[in-house]
């Protein structure tokens, strides 16, 4: 008991610090591409509206941006603080991505956002515009090296598992870093963040629209939005797809909970548009089907299958035998010098993570009966519920913000901006944007339990050895913490968009003047 | 892959965890040590926003030493991520909840124009200075005590100690050490980019923090050498096994953390430094030769890190409960494979990373002064 309240209290500590952190991740990635783009604006023109958009969408960046940096130590640390045994089974591998990411990208964005703050009256115009630049390639870089660390989690591909160290090592660096699903989520996830950042400027543009202020500024930033965030939110839809087509050769499970398809499905497979699962009678009730339509995202062909959930736990009994042959022999080399498992064994290694499934069910799993076999098989299907709804508002969400901007992009490009409803509209959508991305986290991270590596480690077992009262602690002073800075976040940046640009230039907008030598 | 052996690897990757900290202590030292000063050196609006323009440029990039040195040891040193962080869980989650709130106290203070904000966030800038300067030396000092814990036979671990474990004399007494050092840092930075009055009270705080650190130090030396017991490894250790920690038969005996210094007589450089460094910072200071003020700070620290350093090796983090458990350079590291990958990406970007975090502080050259301050009144932080 002991041990599964450490493991929801690390679970929820970890969900709550992601989600919090991505609330401030997204609009860094999509506001610092923009900003550079509006300054490029500036530099090609020399018209000084443009550097009073930067300035002004600037300040709104750096309230965002002090959050961003505060809440993302966290996520660096929580995988030692909290995951102490998957840090170490999989540090050689994930440990990796994260460095890099350091020296890459976090320096690139780290070193240079004070540049841009400070810095505009200390070089040259074209240099600041690169220092922008900098700053904005810096942000997706990161979001790169985290996304190929996070789909090693979903596709653990070039690694092996080494018996003398207890551990998961790299064997093919290469594959790590092409891993197909960290490809197509890196372009899905940084696009979700150009459309924050659209639908930022889209909506407070709209809003000093409506209100008849600053509606130069306005304007042009609302142009900018709808061509960016048109553009972006094509790709997140289409990158999207591109993750569904790798899940499904990947992460089937979680395609059929996302789907809630409890049978397998005769090629092409049908896409549920909506229904009601219902886990415990392993059914989907007033099921709307598209035909063909998952066989086609899912396989890219009209006839190969699309596996249901039940024949997929079947297939999970296996595997949990097989990996129990590996983890016996395991057992007898495990602590001695010079470990190696015999020749014939290897293969079920691969296994390895299945067995320890079982160590949820009972310690000695070498003895476990078959019927602890089916549950441990069962504990495979993630929540059919969350996945099957979270998904389908976040995609209607998607192809909601694709019409939004096209619409805007019309309207901007036919000078039709009064528009009163739509205008509306725009402002009234400021939040979809995190919701869809937040939806996004969750199908991604929820939908792989149970394990915390897909196929490798349960998520119960990647646990630190900490008293739960201390993770209890840590979890209340995140809440008590993160809200206290929430209400101010979100109190600044109201403060900061009814002020506008004409307002004093706030204190982040730094005016040093040059030194007289 | 061939090209360094496991061993060589091993010992690159211990030189650069030691290099990572030292320069997250130079660099983010003198951000940590001009807010733990603040209350003192600066005692009106102007001034305390001198303090916040003066790093504000640059405290942002310096703070990545830090997250940069958290990567690292999770990609070079596994394990030693895993224990030393989920060991030292609530000592982690101060320093933690420092680091979550320096940002946003810099960045939100000038924002609203209310008395009572920007106190409360001057407050919370003072002890994000504190915090983490403080901690740090503390958890240094548990390692040269060494730490309960333990490892079953899957490598799962079993920590046995507590937040207030940690809190003894030894590890408090290095834990003011760091607060020294770190306020040298600050003050020397400080004195550097500012004018007076901030800059004569700064260089006054560095002479009575150089003088006090010359004095602890000692008294640590002393104490490490005649009443702290080191861990010696007992077999010959294989210094290129696989990372299992189990494999080998670890001893306590006195005087073990000054067998190094007999041993390998060059190491004994590493304390010298720090006491050479701090004299001179005390004596530049007064001298008000601020550049070399700072660059012999950054000495002390060098050195300090040094010493911790050497008198551990080979161990990283040694168990007290059950000392064949602890972590040494030898059995703690990630694959040979995964050091040299790390070993490649840090000699392609360690050195573009100081060429542009130079430019960086060229740009910003020059002190930061009230006048600036004054006319510029909404400008700055």
């Amino acid at each position: 008991m002991h041990e599964i309240d450490i493991v929801t209290l690390s679970r929820l500590q970890f969900a709550l610090t992601a989600l919090y952190h991505f609330l401030f991740v997204p609009l860094t990635l999509g506001l610092s591409i923009l900003l550079a783009i509006m300054e490029t604006v500036y530099v090609m023109t020399g018209r000084t509206i443009w550097r009073d958009m930067v300035k002004f969408w600037g300040t709104l960046f750096g309230i965002n941006f002090a959050m961003g940096v505060a809440t993302g130590i966290t996520m660096e640390f929580q995988f030692g603080t909290n995951w102490a045994y998957y840090s170490h089974y999989v540090g050689d591998v994930f440990g990796v991505p994260l460095a890099i990411e350091g020296l890459m990208a976090f320096f690139l964005e780290g070193t240079f956002v004070g540049l841009f703050f400070f810095g505009w009256d200390r070089m040259s115009k074209r240099a600041h515009m690169v220092v922008t630049w900098l700053v904005a390639i810096g942000s997706n870089l990161s979001a790169l090296w985290i996304l190929v660390a996070n789909a090693w989690m979903q596709n653990p591909v070039g690694t092996t598992f080494n018996p003398q160290t207890m551990r998961m090592e790299v064997s093919s660096f290469f594959d790590v870093l092409f891993n197909p699903v960290a490809q197509a989520k890196f372009v899905h996830t940084v696009s979700a963040g150009y459309v924050t950042g659209a639908m930022f400027m889209l909506s407070i543009g709209a809003y000093y629209l409506l209100r008849g202020r600053h509606t130069e500024i306005a304007r042009r930033s609302i142009t900018v939005a709808a061509s960016f965030g048109l553009a972006s939110a094509l790709s997140v839809v289409v990158l999207g797809d591109e993750s569904g087509y790798t899940a499904g050769q990947d992460q089937k499970m979680k395609i059929a909970a996302i789907e809630s398809m409890w049978e397998t499905e005769p090629a092409p497979a049908p896409f549920t548009l909506i229904g009601i699962p219902d886990s415990k009678a392993q059914t989907t009730h007033y099921a709307v089907q598209i035909p063909w339509a998952l066989g086609l995202i899912a396989t890219r062909s009209l006839n190969l299958p699309v596996e249901g959930i039940k024949d997929l736990v079947t297939q999970a009994e296996g595997r949990i035998r097989n990996g129990l042959v590996a983890y016996r022999a395991l057992a007898k080399v495990q602590g001695k010098a010079g470990a190696t498992l015999p020749h014939e064994v290897e293969p079920a290694t691969r296994d390895l993570g299945y067995a320890l499934l079982l160590k949820g069910i009972r310690p000695d799993i070498e003895n476990a009966t078959d019927a602890e076999i089916h549950e441990a098989a069962m504990s495979t299907i993630p929540n059919v519920g969350v996945l099957f709804w979270g998904f389908r508002f976040m995609v209607g969400l998607g192809f909601y913000f694709i019409a939004l901007f096209a619409l805007a992009f019309y309207l901007s490009s036919w000078r039709r901006l009064d528009r009163k409803w739509f205008l509306r509209a725009a402002l009234l959508s400021l939040p979809l944007p995190w919701v869809a991305a937040e939806l996004g986290w969750i199908v991604a991270e929820y939908g792989r339990q149970p394990w915390i590596i897909d196929g490798v480690l349960p998520t119960f077992l990647g646990v630190s050895d900490v008293p739960a009262s201390n993770v209890l602690l840590s979890l209340a002073g995140f809440v008590l913490f993160y809200s206290t800075l929430a209400a101010v976040d979100l109190y600044l940046m109201i403060k900061y968009v009814r002020l506008g640009p004409d307002a004093p230039t706030p204190n982040a907008i730094l005016h040093v003047p040059a030194r007289a030598d | 892959m061939e090209l360094f052996d496991y061993t060589v690897l091993r010992l690159i990757w211990w030189a650069l965890l030691g290099i990572l900290l030292i320069a997250f202590a130079i660099m983010d030292g003198f951000d940590f040590g001009i807010a733990m000063l603040q209350p003192y050196v600066a005692r009106n609006d102007v001034e305390r926003r001198v303090l916040l323009n003066v790093i504000g440029p640059v405290w942002e990039g310096n703070q990545v030493w830090f997250i940069l040195g958290g990567g690292a040891i999770f990609a070079a040193w596994p394990m030693l991520y895993a224990v030393s962080f989920s060991g030292f869980y609530l000592a982690m989650f101060l320093i933690l909840l420092a680091l979550i709130v320096r940002p946003v106290a810099i960045a939100f203070r000038g924002k609203v124009d209310n008395e009572r904000w920007r106190r409360i966030w001057d407050w919370t800038f003072v002890v994000s200075g504190f915090v983490p300067s403080l901690i740090f030396g503390v958890a240094f000092g548990n390692l040269l005590l060494g730490v309960p814990f333990h490892f079953d036979q899957t490598l799962r671990l079993t920590y046995e100690g507590n937040l207030f474990g940690l809190l003894n004399p030894f590890s408090l007494l290095c834990g003011l050490i760091s607060l020294l050092m770190i306020a040298m840092q600050g003050g020397t930075f400080l004195a550097l980019k500012s004018e007076e009055p901030i800059a004569g009270r700064a260089v006054k705080a560095t002479s009575v923090a150089a003088i006090a650190y010359i004095l602890l130090f000692t008294v640590a030396g002393v104490w490490m050498a005649y009443s702290i017991k080191g861990y010696v490894i007992e077999a010959p250790m294989i210094s290129d096994g696989p990372s299992n920690p189990l494999l080998k038969a670890v001893s306590r005996a006195d005087g073990a953390w000054l067998a190094n210094y007999t041993s390998h007589p060059w190491t004994i450089l590493a304390p010298v430094v720090a006491y050479i460094g701090a004299l001179g910072t005390l004596i530049f200071a007064r001298k008000r030769s601020t550049m070399l003020a700072f660059a012999v700070s950054s000495l002390t620290i060098t050195g300090t890190i040094c010493t911790a350093g050497f008198s551990l090796f080979p161990f990283l983090m040694p168990s007290s409960s059950n000392p064949q458990s602890s972590l040494t350079v030898w059995d703690a590291s990630s694959s040979p494979t995964t050091l040299f990958i790390m070993l490649v990406a840090a000699v392609i970007f360690v050195p573009i990373i100081i060429a542009y975090t130079s430019w960086v502080f060229h740009v910003m050259r020059g002190p930061v002064t009230a006048e600036q301050i004054k006319t510029g009144s909404h400008n700055l932080y």
